[in-house]
């Protein structure tokens, strides 16, 4: 139970899960056995099933929210969180912060199964060194950023020791270059206790040469499985790897845009200082932004340097700390509605909707409706777009990001990358002549990935100015996108 | 070995009648999602509490027992939690703690909110222990707040109201009751069909969709 | 739990630092002492200990006014309603049509307002200086209060500050896609949408709260504690000082002659 006790082994049979809710099952067909000790990196689809079939695994779906088939064995007996052998990192960082202070959230795992207490602040210190969040042991839990969040989570776990670990998409927020790090300090924490380490990533590099083996879950089962230099370089597996959305090492980027020259200036903030709280601490100051039709502009930086802070503030949803945003008489003329104040802020609900779309970090915040389709459409009708029009946008957006089978789902239900695809369509839907995304790609496959990036290359074609908060370099490469790098409090354009 | 496989290959999780769990021990979704509820109505408690003299000043000015007919609010945490939780215990215990949460920033019922809190959960929870936590239709939902808003007025009664005599004691009693049925019972039976719409019950026995899509 | 909230504590004194536990148990001596009776005269002694302890709980004074400026109205008004309504012996000093009060109904309705005041002062002052994360591992493991429910409730009391902070993501949220503003009646309905879409939201964090302790093998066994709650000899000086204190307002109330057991009046 505590460090060194070795790994457990994972035994599926026919395994299947079908979500109450859902016509089709999340996962079926599973056969797979996967010895005490190896490490395997899951692939498969967003959507595919990844983070069922670890949540299976972990013992954390209840019985009531769905209908099992076949078996699925852990250690020899079904799986039992409470026999403390297995830590789960969740894909979603916001969901899993249980404790107020920083420190005892760390122990908490450590406390469950039963470790030494004498021990543990050690061990906990430690395991925040390794994935290096540097904050004060009594730091409130409720002040932190993404990124920063999934970096807590994680050292819970590795604090833990289990002797399953299993991890979903753990790195998808942290800034890239604190990945490799945080990638070692999980592999360190492996071979420390022989763990068993089942890792879902859409990122196939991060992990690929770290790991014995790699199963692709398909439609239905699994498509393939083997030693990751089997998998990656079997030509004929190329074909089904790449319907499965996996990222291929050395599959080429599609062509970058071609930037052209700005149009006029949209949106402008001089001398700007953001805050998350109206009496906290100042996150940036002396923020200079200008943002023109056509435009692509990227807020880069680690973890915590204030890239979302700054973003809501643009989006006028947070309040300035010193400086304004300041709406161009352009801006003011585009778009329904006639607001009269140049501050963004002080502009109703409906006028801001028609101007400047916001896309949050975390996508469950901002889903207000109970489907999916509802969710598309209600940006374009709120902004006045006529019914045939905000149809057509909808039925297009649904088919391009993959959504079209989960039209009637209430949003909440959504896989992690289906989630943060609906979030952004939802804001590309209504077209507004500013678009505002806070990590528009993460946790999608290569598929969706393209469709997203194509998209925001036609948004950027066709005059919208796009601002992203992006650790995804592919992604601003693809969209030629300026850069804006934050840390130590300020930002500098690249 | 044998028995572990044949229950895991089962395929039908829930062989209990429809709405019942299938386990009458808590489970640690259980725990948190009663204990998250209970926050949630534990703000309702606090906001209810500031702006219940405003509330009952005319019922108040009226007549002082017809305030009995606001109290059902008082009692919505056992009935709610009961019918979304379906365990034992879990109408007092969402009830409790979200007398606690309403006192925690600071109301004119002080520590005393646990044992009102304790007396009201104790309303809903032997009605649902009566019909052995195993029916939740709309006639027990309505008996849960009915018999939660006597407990409640009983409860006041002796705390509170023991200055008043006797037929004002009777006449709160029987309001109380009417308004624990309507604004515990009632209330707490369509929140359940909103909420389970929206599929947020899914790990529940009182929220399994039936739409599926 | 929340600084909004919260009367704030601005000095570290010796009774900050006690245990919860103690302090909860201080606490509920003197709610006991002023439940049991209702009189002018315990309730206006221990009213007056209790403003005298205040400077001892080291919050911020000027906030506590601020914060809780309605505890006094709620307290008049509940003497009022028992000015109305109970027995009506003694001398009359207002008959006009319904409204009947006499001297001996006036001072009932003065005990009552009064004690709603020394039921409510205490508990703020305890709460205000409780942490809930303290509270939690003294209630475990002093009073032997299961784990999984004491720890899955101070998980979920989290979810206040979050709860209000997610109520203005979703009011950001709704103004991000403008459905915000509109007319009084928008307004309300917004109000009512949002309320219900925090309750759904909750229930949903909860589900998944409970995913992540259980994905960190919440509800296991032998669970050990990195927090290990202690008793300290200024906890018995406390508990002391509540007995003293509700020993001396009965005291006072029966040597006054005033005492008035609960159980025994209006039947
Ligand atoms: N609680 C739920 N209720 C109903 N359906 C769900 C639920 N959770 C997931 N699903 C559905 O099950 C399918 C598989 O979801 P899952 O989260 O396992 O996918 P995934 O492979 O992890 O995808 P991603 O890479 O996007 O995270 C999806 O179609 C999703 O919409
Ligand atoms: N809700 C919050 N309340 C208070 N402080 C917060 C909150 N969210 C973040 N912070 C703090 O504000 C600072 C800036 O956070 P922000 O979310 O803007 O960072 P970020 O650059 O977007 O990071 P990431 O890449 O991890 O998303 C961080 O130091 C963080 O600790
Ligand atoms: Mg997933
Ligand atoms: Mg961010």
């Amino acid at each position: 139970m505590a460090a060194a006790t070795g790994g457990v082994d994972v035994l599926a049979r026919g395994f299947g899960w079908r979500h109450s809710g859902r016509k089709r099952a999340a996962v079926s067909d599973i056969d797979l056995r996967i010895e005490a000790g190896e490490r395997v990196l899951l692939l498969g689809s967003s959507g595919a099933g990844k983070s069922t079939l670890l949540h299976a695994i972990a013992g954390v779906l209840p019985a009531e929210s769905g209908y099992r088939t076949g078996e699925l064995l852990v250690g020899g007996r079904p799986p039992d969180p409470t026999s403390g052998t297995t830590g789960l990192v969740l894909q979603d960082p916001d969901a899993q912060v249980v404790l107020a202070r920083l420190g005892d959230d760390v122990c908490f795992g450590m406390e469950n199964t039963g470790v030494d207490p004498a021990v543990m602040p050690a061990r906990a210190r430690a395991a925040l060194a390794t994935v290096g969040l540097d904050l004060p042991w009594d730091h409130p839990t409720s002040a932190l950023s993404g990124g920063q969040k999934q970096r807590l989570a994680l050292a819970g776990v590795l604090a833990m020791a289990p002797g399953l670990m299993v991890l979903d998409e753990p790195t998808a927020n942290i800034d890239p270059a604190a990945v490799p790090e945080v990638c070692q300090a999980v592999l360190d924490a492996q071979a420390a206790s022989g763990a068993t380490l089942l890792i879902v990533e859409h990122r196939v590099d991060i992990w690929a040469e770290h790991v014995d083996r790699i199963i692709v879950l398909g439609e239905t089962g699994l498509v393939a499985d083997g030693s990751p230099a089997a998998v990656l370089h079997d030509p004929a597996l190329r074909g089904t790897l790449a319907a499965a959305g996996v990222w291929l090492p050395g599959a080429a980027l599609p062509q970058p845009r071609t930037p052209q020259p700005a149009g006029a200036v949209l949106l402008e903030a001089d001398g700007l200082a953001v805050a998350r709280a109206r009496r906290g601490p100042v996150a940036v100051s002396d923020l200079s932004i200008d943002l023109a039709e056509g435009q692509a502009l990227a807020l880069v930086g680690h973890n915590g340097a204030g890239k979302s802070t700054t973003a809501l503030t643009l989006g006028s949803l947070l309040p300035a700390r010193a400086g304004r945003v300041r709406a161009t008489d352009r801006l003011l003329d585009l778009g329904r509605g006639a607001p009269r104040h140049s501050d963004p802020h002080r502009w109703p609900a409906a006028d801001l909707v028609a101007r400047i779309g916001t896309v949050f970090q975390e996508p469950e915040h901002q889903f207000l409706t109970t489907t999916v389709a509802d969710e598309l459409r209600l940006g374009p009708r709120q902004a006045g777009c006529p019914q045939a029009e905000t149809e057509a946008r909808v039925a297009e957006l649904l088919e391009r990001l993959r959504l079209t089978r989960l039209a009637g789902a209430h949003p909440h239900t959504l896989s992690g990358g289906e989630k943060r695809r609906l979030s952004v369509a939802c804001m590309m839907a209504t077209r507004p002549p500013v678009l505002i995304i806070d990590e528009p790609t993460f946790g999608q496959d290569a598929n969706t990935w393209r469709e997203l990036a194509a998209l925001s290359c036609e948004l950027l074609d066709a005059g919208t100015a796009l601002l992203t908060v992006s650790h995804d370099a592919e992604f601003l490469q693809v969209i030629a996108a300026e850069r804006m790098v934050f840390g130590r409090g300020q930002a500098v354009r690249a | 070995m044998s028995d572990v496989q044949t229950r895991h290959t089962d395929s039908e999780p829930n062989p209990t009648p429809a709405g019942v769990p299938a386990t009458m021990r808590w489970r640690v979704v259980d725990i948190v999602v009663a204990s998250v509820l209970a926050v949630a109505i534990g703000i309702v408690f606090w906001a209810w509490s500031n702006s219940w003299e405003t509330i009952s000043a005319p019922f108040q000015a009226l007549y002082p027992p017809t305030k009995g007919l606001l109290t059902g609010v008082w009692v919505l945490g056992g009935v709610l939690g009961g019918l979304i939780i379906r365990k034992p215990g879990a109408a007092l215990y969402v009830e409790v703690l979200a007398a606690i949460v309403s006192a925690v920033p600071g109301n004119y019922f002080g520590l005393m909110v646990i044992v009102s809190g304790l007396i009201q959960g104790f309303g809903a929870e032997l009605i649902f222990a009566a019909l052995r936590y195993r029916r939740y239709t709309l006639i027990a939902t309505l008996l849960a707040g009915l018999g939660a808003g006597l407990s409640l007025a009983i409860g006041e009664n002796i705390l509170y109201n023991a200055a008043w005599t006797f037929e004002h004691k009777a006449l709160y009693t029987v309001f109380a009751g009417i308004s624990g049925m309507v604004l515990a019972g009632l209330v707490s039976w369509f929140a359940l069909k909103a909420i389970a719409r929206t599929g947020a019950l899914g790990a529940f026995a009182s929220g399994r969709s039936a739409r599926e899509v | 739990m929340n600084a909004d909230l919260l009367v704030p504590v601005v000095r570290e004194t010796a009774l900050v630092r006690c245990n919860p536990v103690a302090k909860l148990a201080a606490g509920a001596v003197l709610a006991v002492a002023v439940v049991l009776s209702i009189d002018v005269v315990s309730a206006a002694v221990m009213l007056g200990l209790v403003v005298l302890m205040l400077p001892l709980t080291g919050l911020d004074l000027a906030m506590l006014v601020k914060r809780l400026w309605f505890l006094p109205l709620a307290a008049l008004m509940a003497g009022w309603g028992t000015a109305l309504l109970s027995q009506k012996t003694g001398t009359v000093i207002v008959d006009a049509g319904p409204l009947l009060l006499t001297s001996d109904s006036l001072t009932m309705g003065a005990a009552v307002a009064l004690r709603a005041l020394a039921l409510a002062l205490p508990a703020v002052m305890l709460i205000a200086t409780i942490d809930p994360t303290d509270l939690a591992d003294s209630l475990i493991q002093h009073l032997r209060l299961p784990a999984t429910f004491v720890l899955a409730a101070l998980a979920a009391a989290r979810l206040v500050t979050l709860f209000i902070a997610e109520w203005q993501t979703l009011a950001q949220a709704r103004r991000a896609r403008g459905v915000a503003g509109g007319n009084v009646f928008a307004r309300v309905g917004g109000f009512f949408q949002t309320s219900f879409a925090l309750l759904v939201q909750a229930i949903r964090r909860g589900t998944r709260l409970a995913m992540a302790m259980e994905g960190r093998g919440f509800g296991a066994q032998n669970r050990t504690w990195a927090r290990i709650s202690t008793f300290h000899p200024r906890d018995g000086v406390l508990l002391a000082g509540a007995i003293i204190a509700a020993a001396v307002t009965i005291g006072a109330a029966v040597a006054a002659g005033t005492w008035n057991f609960i159980f025994t009046i209006g039947s």
